[in-house]
């Protein structure tokens, strides 16, 4: 980034880094397509986007373009928005709290929005009128919102900013459970557990219509906002004294963090160790400058979670494990060698 | 540029930590901060910055309100070393110097060749130059206080805040740093804990309890009253008779002359 690039080598290198990075997406999504509970021979799957897509006209079983077209397609696409949305959001938080630890997980963002979210399923709170993700949304709003002030009642220094998340996301957590307890028949309480731990069965079209455009968004506005992230390297007086406005930075980066989280724990569940361990690989990947670290985590983040999802579909035959605890597998020894590596470091 | 304030002040939930500051530093002039621990200094520093929340009174920068100016703004033409700004990224010094550049660079004026030679040449005045690869978590703290300052160069600003940057540095980079800091041609307000290196400044504030005690040359300002009323020593004033430089010798008040 700083070395020195003539304006015409530099757009050549963003194009030819962001050309590869869509290839390894779309292979990434290919792969989603083909695996699963039954493997799909390529042929079928060629025919079955080509006929869908260009209207190919070439002859396949309806229940493979069925299999493939309204299920596995979204599915994956879904999957990935999700991983890059939750990845950017882990991205993002770690740089504006100034904390390893920080991800919408560990600061009870996705806690709250799991709460909103079983509170209009359940107790139809506002059902009419917001919808699944409406209320995903307004929880996350309201957990973050008191996270950050008990931090700031706390000192407002990077630890307290992470212990009020552990608070927050026990609090919020509870509330979920009391909802579940109070309110839901057995039934139903079972969906919402499973729904909780993760989940894609569901996802259908629709939801990629939501998902994908978040994602997009959320990476647009972080990438629009790469030097005022790398300004908070030395802390926010530093941002400040460096030209960030940075109250006005902050909420509009934690608007997109809390859009991004809520959105996807209202379609998926609530997924973690995305938002907390990707951004770490990606860092050690490429670095900790935002031009590089945004785009490479939410990429890292889009695979990792479309791998994990089909890795789920596959891992015990003709069963779904709750893609939230592939990622928890995947995912602790990949923190436990952050804690490991940061410990080296100091 | 010419940084003024009228009646600054700051509170921290209720107490007065600085108040009632009002002085004017030239274009081009040294202003030294000198005081205990605690008298306000840094918080001074942070108000003058424009970067403490609520303040009282106000700065003006060449006459103009800092309140009313934009943050970009006043980042280009005032740059702040704090002390003891740390980070635990794996960032490299050449990154660390290329942040001073933010506020001249947007989405679309993105880091060019002009910066590169702007970050470059901020390394070399603080004898950095060759250390650009090295990573900032292998730095020691006289080196990091020194990127920091290369940092604030790269902002080309023409007003510098620095918060005792002479700690943590051995004494041939503090010297180094010192004659740097005089030869700018910009205007400097630096907080200083050693009274002999603030005999160098054009002029000298004294703060005391949050309060401006004194203001002035040196020579007027460090008189054996204040110095033993405000700092709690004695000085005895020595002359170098190859420069006729006065320095300091200190002793505790207590202590047998």
């Amino acid at each position: 980034m700083s070395q020195t690039v003539p304006p015409a080598g530099l757009a050549l290198h963003v194009a030819l880094r962001g050309m590869a990075g869509g290839a390894v997406l779309l292979l990434a999504v290919l792969a989603g397509v083909i695996l699963g509970e039954t493997p799909l021979p390529w042929a079928t799957v060629h025919a079955a986007l080509a006929n869908n897509l260009w209207g190919a006209g070439l002859p396949v079983d309806a229940i493979d373009q069925g299999i493939i077209w309204s299920y596995r397609v979204p599915r994956t696409l879904v999957a990935a928005a999700c991983g890059a949305g939750l990845a950017l959001a882990g991205v993002v938080l770690q740089a504006l709290v100034r904390n390893a630890l920080a991800d919408p997980y560990l600061l009870g963002v996705s806690a709250g929005a799991s709460t909103g979210a079983v509170a209009v399923t359940i107790l139809g709170i506002g059902a009419g009128a917001i919808g699944i993700s409406g209320g995903a949304f307004l929880g996350a709003a309201l957990a973050f919102g008191l996270v950050a002030a008990l931090a700031r009642a706390a000192g407002g220094g990077p630890a307290q900013m992470v212990l009020a998340g552990i608070a927050g996301s026990q609090l919020f957590n509870a509330l979920t459970s009391f909802f579940i307890a109070k309110s839901a028949n057995a039934e139903q309480a079972r969906g919402i557990i499973f729904w909780l731990l993760g989940n894609l069965s569901g996802v259908r079209w629709p939801d990629v219509t939501l998902a994908v455009p978040v994602a997009i968004i959320g990476l647009c506005v972080c990438l629009w906002h790469m030097r005022a992230l790398d300004a908070f390297t030395f802390g926010a007086d530093a941002a400040s004294s460096l030209g960030i406005a940075v109250r006005r930075v902050q909420i509009v980066l934690i608007g997109a963090v809390t859009l991004m989280t809520a959105t996807m724990v209202s379609l998926v569940g609530s997924i973690g160790f995305v938002g907390l361990v990707i951004p770490h690989a990606a860092r050690l990947l490429v670095g900790p400058r935002h031009g590089r670290l945004l785009p490479a985590a939410a990429l890292a983040g889009a695979v990792f979670l479309i791998a994990a999802d089909v890795a789920s579909r596959m891992l015990i035959p003709g069963q779904v494990v709750p893609i939230g605890v592939v990622t928890a597998l995947v995912g602790a020894p990949g923190f436990a060698l952050i804690l490991i590596r940061g410990r080296g470091r100091t | 540029m010419r940084i003024a304030t009228y009646n600054l002040g700051w509170a921290s939930g209720g107490r007065p930590i600085v108040e009632g500051i009002t002085l004017e530093v030239k274009s081009g002039e040294t202003l030294g901060l000198i005081g205990p621990n605690g008298s306000g200094k840094s918080t001074l520093l942070r108000l003058l910055a424009g970067i403490a929340p609520r303040p009282q009174g106000h700065v003006t920068l060449e006459g103009e309100d800092l309140r009313r100016m934009k943050r970009r703004d006043i980042a280009r033409r005032i740059a702040f070393v704090e002390q003891q700004a740390d980070t635990a990224e794996a960032l490299r010094v050449r990154d660390a110097v290329a942040l001073g550049r933010t506020p001249w660079l947007s989405p679309l004026a993105p880091f060019g060749a002009a910066d590169a030679a702007i970050c470059a040449k901020a390394l070399a005045h603080v004898g950095m130059a060759q250390m650009a690869d090295r990573s900032w978590s292998t730095l020691s703290g006289g080196e990091r206080q020194r990127v920091h300052i290369a940092r604030a160069l790269a902002q080309r600003p023409q007003v510098m805040l620095l918060d005792e940057p002479t700690n943590h540095l051995d004494i041939h980079h503090q010297l180094a740093l010192l004659r740097l800091i005089s030869d700018l041609p910009v205007t400097v307000v630096i907080a200083l804990h050693d009274l002999n290196q603030a005999m160098g400044c054009d002029r000298l504030a004294v703060m005391e309890g949050g309060r401006l005690a004194a203001i002035g040359p040196p020579a007027e300002v460090l008189t054996q009253t204040r110095l033993g009323r405000i700092f709690r020593v004695g000085g005895r004033a020595l002359h170098d008779p190859t420069d006729g430089a006065t320095q300091f010798r200190f002793h505790c008040l207590e202590d047998p002359l």
